[in-house]
């Protein structure tokens, strides 16, 4: 059965070969994502491409978000692919730019780059070399989504610190509304969940010190913060463990919960599958406060090596690093660039904009996700075990610090 | 053939001696990749723990759905009042899809919208979230599994009894055999080919377990690894995964090498076995 699968991804990748090989012509940039649910908005923003660059075209071909990864690797790995390349940030990213399969941008080649705030650049960059390989489209904010009807419905205000949270949520309860939709089946979102919860308790000081190196997973302040997820428990669906985030989403969109825990990305499916929800999104409690909420980048547009039409395609880049791009592309695609200086009209994501300027990193994916075994994996594995109680928050956190101590030197002191 | 199962198989072979730098091989590394499958922490333990899952399904499924497929065989060759339709029924799972069933058995065990836990609650039980739970997650998939199957275990094992001649079975009877005594001191012995193929193909199936658990778990082996089995964790660690995972062909192609070895001399060995079983029965 895994020989059946492993040969049906070689067959995609055959095709996307094939696809490559026939695929651009004279005047045409082939453009390879997983973004396939945002054809006609990119079909759209490409024909303002062909329009300031007469003469060229983009040809839009998607594939299957799981299989992506492998049908771009095995592609660029026989020197094939798309002239410009959706990738991913970080992790994701060196694993492309480290085999060389990327061009590297510089203000040289791609004078844009300096509409790109340093954060921003440092997603799509290479630590070894410290060069730019890709142009960051959005940034996305993790935080919390509430539905402000059955709030008001239930005579609950929204809650601003941790005793409030706690206060609203069992309020919200005792008028038979689940507080929380999250469940923790699917181990992604677990990170998530941890994130928005734990980072107020953390703040940014922590972050500095697994950074330098004083400090560890083990640390008291990352158990305590861990823990403080335990008493959400009470909160969420009714058999929680088993509540994936399709059901999650569904509990919020439909408004049969008050809160979802998630990301700034949430808020265009949940338009389109309620557009009657009326949705506040709110920094996640603190101590003594709301906030900071979490942010990072999530993909960007590259150039492939090996490609063909490399002055075609970066001009194509070089458009995708413009504010007018920038601009449209956030409105239509709902989401907040990652330019300097650009604004999204819609309120939520305005709102969602002026939190981050508090943000703190989400750390797994940020610092974490270079290396196996990613400090996600450890981590969401960890947090889904203890929200079962078949772990300890302290259990997490060593087990954290262990598994990331295979490759980052200043846990192995410790 | 070649190009659809020698290379590939060649091809992992070759990348299971590599270390990978992204997702370009980065030099020949030995066995370092076999070494850090099966004594590197945590890496390890991961591997120890799918091996586990895997020989849990495969005792679970010998014993639950070959046992059942055996009785079943047994209630078909009586040609009972509508056999026909029940044989149509026992087998009618077998021809959906993996991927259908998982998401159809993941829809009824759903804690909140599940008809599992909703026909529990009228009866006074609290049903928990079955695939949310690590005790409860591996069962649930095996016993999905069981489900999809049961049908082709017991088709081999009825044509298997159709063999035996009907003097046989009726001298038996004749010496005063009941259900019991037939099925274990008659038919069993002569359907001795049949257990050989069901034993077989239940092994492979049970080590090469992939599209259920991926369905129904996820790749990760969800909740906590309750339900990670060789094959989603020889996938994860090759392809990873959008959200969390990075590639590493080298150590996915060790881990693939290492069961294909594993497979194929545990069924020539058991085969061997059951063969000289079938002769001496």
């Amino acid at each position: 059965m895994v020989m059946q699968r492993i040969q049906r991804l070689a067959l995609m990748a055959t095709a996307a070969w094939g696809m490559a090989l026939g695929a651009a012509q004279a005047g045409e940039v082939t453009f390879w994502t997983w973004r396939q649910e945002d054809k006609a908005v990119y079909t759209d923003l490409f024909a303002d491409f062909t329009k300031a660059n007469p003469g060229i075209t983009v040809k839009f071909e998607a594939f299957p978000n799981e299989n992506y990864n492998t049908i771009v690797s095995t592609a660029l790995a026989g020197g094939k692919g798309a002239d410009v390349l959706h990738v991913r940030a970080y992790g994701g990213l060196e694993a492309l730019a480290k085999a060389n399969y990327l061009v590297p941008l510089s203000t040289t080649n791609v004078p844009e780059l300096k509409n790109l705030p340093a954060d921003a650049l440092g997603s799509e960059s290479l630590r070894a070399d410290g060069k730019v390989y890709a142009v960051s489209l959005a940034g996305q904010t993790l935080g919390i989504l509430i539905n402000k009807d059955l709030f008001a419905k239930a005579g609950v205000a929204v809650p601003t610190d941790w005793a409030s949270f706690i206060a609203a949520s069992k309020a919200l309860k005792a008028k038979n509304i689940t507080p929380i939709a999250n469940g923790t089946a699917s181990p992604w979102m677990d990170a998530v969940f941890h994130s928005v919860f734990a980072n107020p308790f953390l703040g940014p000081q922590f972050v500095a010190d697994v950074l330098a190196g004083k400090a560890t997973f083990e640390d008291k302040r990352f158990v305590d913060a861990t823990a403080k997820l335990l008493e959400l428990r009470d909160f969420m669906p009714a058999g929680f463990t088993g509540v994936d985030y399709a059901t999650s989403q569904q509990l919020f969109s439909t408004g049969r919960a008050a809160m979802f825990v998630g990301g700034s990305f949430e808020i265009g499916p949940f338009r389109r599958a309620n557009p009657k929800l009326n949705m506040d999104f709110i920094a996640p409690p603190g101590p003594k406060g709301a906030g900071p909420v979490s942010r990072f980048f999530d993909s960007g547009f590259a150039i492939n090596a090996k490609s063909e039409h490399q002055a075609d395609a970066t001009k194509l880049v070089r458009w995708l690093a413009t504010p007018a791009f920038a601009a449209k592309a956030a409105e239509k695609l709902g989401n907040i660039s990652s330019l300097s200086g650009v604004t999204n009209p819609d309120p939520l994501l305005g709102k969602v904009a002026k939190l981050n300027a508090t943000a703190m990193p989400y750390i797994m994916l940020v610092h974490f996700r270079y290396e196996a075994p990613t400090g996600s994996d450890l981590l969401q594995d960890g947090v889904q075990k203890m929200m079962a109680g078949t772990m300890t928050p302290t259990e997490v956190g060593a087990t954290v610090t262990q598994g990331i101590a295979k490759y980052y030197a200043p846990f192995q002191k410790k | 053939m070649t190009a659809f199962v020698t290379l590939p198989l060649l091809a992992a072979l070759r990348y299971a001696f590599y270390a990978f730098n992204g997702l370009a091989p980065a030099g020949f590394v030995g066995f370092a990749n076999f070494a850090t499958i099966l004594f590197e922490a945590p890496y390890s333990g991961w591997t120890l723990r799918a091996l586990g899952h895997n020989m849990i399904v495969f005792a679970a499924l010998m014993i639950l759905q070959n046992g059942l497929a055996y009785l079943i065989a047994f209630a078909l060759l009586k040609t009972l009042p509508g056999h026909r339709i029940h044989q149509v029924i026992v087998f009618l799972p077998v021809v959906l899809s993996a991927v259908i069933v998982g998401f159809l058995w993941k829809l009824m065990l759903h804690p909140l919208f599940g008809v599992v836990n909703a026909a529990l609650a009228l009866i006074g039980i609290d049903g928990p979230p079955w695939l949310g739970n690590e005790d409860t997650a591996l069962g649930a998939i095996i016993f999905t599994n069981a489900w999809h199957w049961v049908g082709f275990p017991a088709l081999i094992f009825l044509a298997g009894m159709q063999r035996i001649g009907a003097e046989t079975m009726e001298a038996a009877r004749l010496d005063g055999a009941g259900d019991w005594v037939l099925l274990r001191q008659i038919i069993w012995p002569l359907v001795a080919p049949a257990t050989t193929i069901v034993f077989t193909l239940t092994f492979i199936g049970s080590f090469n377990w992939f599209e259920l658990p991926y369905v129904m778990a996820g790749a990760t082996g969800s909740p906590g690894g309750a339900t990670d089995v060789l094959g989603l964790y020889a996938y994860r660690m090759a392809f990873g995964s959008a959200t969390a995972g990075l590639q590493d062909f080298g150590r996915g192609s060790a881990l693939a090498v290492l069961m294909f070895i594993f497979l194929a001399v545990v069924s020539a060995i058991a085969l061997r076995l059951l063969r000289r079983r079938e002769i001496e029965l």
